[in-house]
């Protein structure tokens, strides 16, 4: 016969296959439990009289199991379709479950609320676009390491590098060089220096004469000065035959104009003015100067001289 | 008796490898080591046929040798060394592999969608984001790409979906999306879309290597870098290629000597970005005056130009696992390919 409470304290304290101890509490994993924790008044196995609900595809049913059928487990459930529209499932549960202890009813009504909740988010999440979460076999994984590896060493992608830029050069006959050979650049620095000193010292002599002698010494001077700002450039210059009229003996150096590319006005300017072998130190400066400025300073000079 | 058949059947398998000739006489009763039973004799077996062998490798090796000293002594020519057998000398024959004069190639060029980026009409503008959980390295890592890819913007994802971000980089006249997507807080894969309606590029990234991680890294600097595609060949390949040099200007600057390099092997697509330089090898005579470099290659044939190679920036390695044609759209797109794993069965086949 149905005895409740002997049911209750056998499952218990001795063994219930659902039930599910965690830090937290004792849970209960029976399918038509109502509340998921394992109580007294929560076990559907220990009261005779029973209401749950449960979901099928979207669809709440009520299930409830009375004393009278607890001889007959094949048809010990009464389901109950409830309606989705929220207020009226609730009706619908009150009308099926009129007399039935307060408890029971309050927790029936409890979950009802809780499974509407997570069908809505459900919908909801089902909208969106979700990442799929995939798997991928260690062995894939592994293989495609080793392959890796074994391509990276026979691509040998320094050498084939270099190879493509030396070839893109022969091919491309760049007209202008876009990279300075170091030696050239240093002695081309050291002559600047000297000729920037032997300038500077120029100026010292002629500042006093200029007081006295008008017209050609100040034309000299300014052609100096303008050669000063110009014989960087000059020097720089390519095929510029007037580059020729320049008087200053150095710079009819032995190895010809190289054109020389800075990396910013700025730092040309800079580089005239200081003339010092500060640049020296990075091996990957281009020297480059502006066209327009050198074409304005030479005609500047042409028309002065 | 049976130890007796054993020998004697082991000692014709070892002579069938020796000798060709006595190799065609014995091919019916030729037995492979494997196929004998007892561990012992198996093992023993084997030792001497490997020992053979390798007997075998030295003398014809010594043989190559003596041919060589032999022709240089006589001054001929010596015989030409053997070409080694590598993986891609053996690759499987693959019907795509474009063609220097492939008419539909050059049609089909001008057809695609990346045909506008690079007559020039447009300029790139790339946006780049994130899948919607962002770790530990991958803003390292996008920081980096931002400085790499010229014209490169950086937007945060918050959690749009992709497609509405697409619509937003159309209306905004982006020309390619980049996703950089996290797993295991490291960046583990690349989703390149060019827009409009361009084709989607899956991509698996893998050994990534930041710019301070790199010893003796450069900096680089804001010059338009060039781009080096090697090793491209199929047409998927070349598609592939494409779609890398479309995320590029197309008026390099020459001045900056920066080069960003995508090349190819086996399949996978390695990523480095250098800043080089060209320097002449000096040889005694050529102390030379402002000639060009490429003067002096002509000028003394022991005189070579050389570059130089700084590398900066970062470097990976990705490898395609699905090409799309469209934007992105899993549950509707079209493929144009995806990898499958029967696809890796052959060690000799590749598709890029």
């Amino acid at each position: 016969m149905q005895n409740d409470e002997v049911i209750w304290q056998v499952i218990r304290h001795k063994h219930c296959s659902f039930m599910a101890k965690i830090e937290t509490g004792i849970f209960c994993r029976n399918p038509y439990n109502v509340t998921g924790i394992c109580n007294r008044s929560s076990c559907p196995l220990a009261n005779s009289r029973y209401a749950t609900i449960r979901e099928h595809d979207g669809v709440f049913y009520l299930y409830m199991k009375t004393i009278e059928r607890a001889h007959m487990p094949n048809k010990l459930w009464e389901r109950v379709k409830l309606p989705s529209n929220y207020e009226k499932a609730l009706e619908s549960i009150d009308k099926h479950l009129m007399y039935w202890p307060k408890l029971l009813v309050h927790k029936t009504k409890q979950r009802l609320t809780k499974m509407t909740q997570m069908r809505i988010r459900m919908r909801k999440l089902a909208l969106k676009t979700r990442e799929k979460i995939m798997t991928t076999p260690r062995k894939e994984k592994k293989r495609e390491a080793r392959r890796e590896e074994k391509a990276e060493k026979a691509a040998l992608l320094e050498k084939s590098i270099e190879k493509e830029l030396v070839e893109r050069l022969h091919n491309r006959n760049y007209d202008e060089i876009y990279n300075y050979p170091f030696k050239e650049y240093n002695k081309l620095l050291e002559m600047e220096e000297m000729q920037l000193a032997v300038v500077e010292e120029k100026e010292d002599e002629e500042e006093p004469e200029i007081e006295y002698v008008e017209a050609g010494d100040d034309l000299e001077a300014e052609d100096d000065i303008e050669d000063f700002g110009g014989f960087v450039m000059d020097h720089i210059h390519t095929d510029d035959d007037n580059v020729g009229m320049d008087e200053d003996d150095e710079e009819a150096e032995p190895h010809s104009r190289k054109r020389v590319r800075k990396e910013s006005a700025a730092a040309s300017k800079k580089l005239s003015r200081d003339g010092s072998g500060a640049k020296l130190k990075k091996k990957r400066v281009l020297v480059e100067v502006e066209r327009e400025d050198a074409d304005g300073r030479r005609k500047a000079a042409q028309d002065v001289a | 008796m049976a130890g007796k058949r054993k020998k004697s059947d082991g000692e014709e398998g070892g002579g069938g490898e020796d000798e060709p000739v006595i190799k065609k006489e014995k091919t019916k009763k030729e037995i492979l080591p494997s196929m004998i039973k007892n561990k012992d004799k198996r093992s023993e077996i084997h030792a001497k046929l490997q020992h053979q062998k390798k007997l075998d490798k030295r003398k014809r090796a010594k043989a190559r040798d003596a041919a060589i000293k032999r022709a240089l002594e006589l001054g001929e020519e010596p015989p030409a060394p053997k070409i080694p057998r590598t993986i891609e000398n053996t690759r499987e024959f693959d019907e795509t592999v474009c063609m220097p004069d492939d008419e539909e190639l050059f049609a089909g060029n001008d057809a695609d969608e990346f045909s506008s980026i690079m007559n020039r009409e447009r300029t790139p503008k790339i946006l780049i984001t994130t899948c919607r959980f962002n770790s530990t390295r991958g803003p390292a890592f996008i920081s980096e790409l931002l400085s790499v890819i010229p014209n490169a913007h950086y937007y945060k994802r918050g959690t749009y979906d992709l497609k509405k971000i697409v619509e937003y980089a159309n209306n905004k006249e982006f020309t390619s999306i980049i996703v950089v997507h996290t797993n295991r807080r490291e960046p583990d894969a690349l989703l390149v879309m060019t827009l409009p309606n361009g084709p989607t590029a899956h991509f698996k990234l893998s050994n990534l290597v930041l710019r301070k991680d790199i010893k003796n890294h450069g900096n680089p600097t804001s010059h338009e870098p060039e781009l080096i595609l090697h090793g491209f060949t199929t047409r998927l390949g070349h598609r592939v290629g494409r779609l890398f040099q479309s995320l590029f200007p197309q008026d390099p600057d020459f001045h900056g000597r920066r080069v960003v390099t995508f090349h190819n092997q086996r399949d996978f697509i390695f990523f480095r970005h250098h800043r080089y330089v060209f320097e002449t090898k000096e040889t005694k005579q050529t102390d030379s005056k402002g000639t060009k470099t490429k003067d002096a290659k002509d000028k003394v044939s022991q005189e070579k130009i050389k570059a130089r190679l700084q590398e900066c920036g970062p470097k990976f390695t990705l490898k395609l696992i699905s090409l799309q044609n469209g934007t992105f759209d899993t549950k509707g797109g079209e493929y144009e390919w995806v990898h499958k794993p029967e696809m890796d069965t052959s060690r000799r086949r590749f598709f890029l």
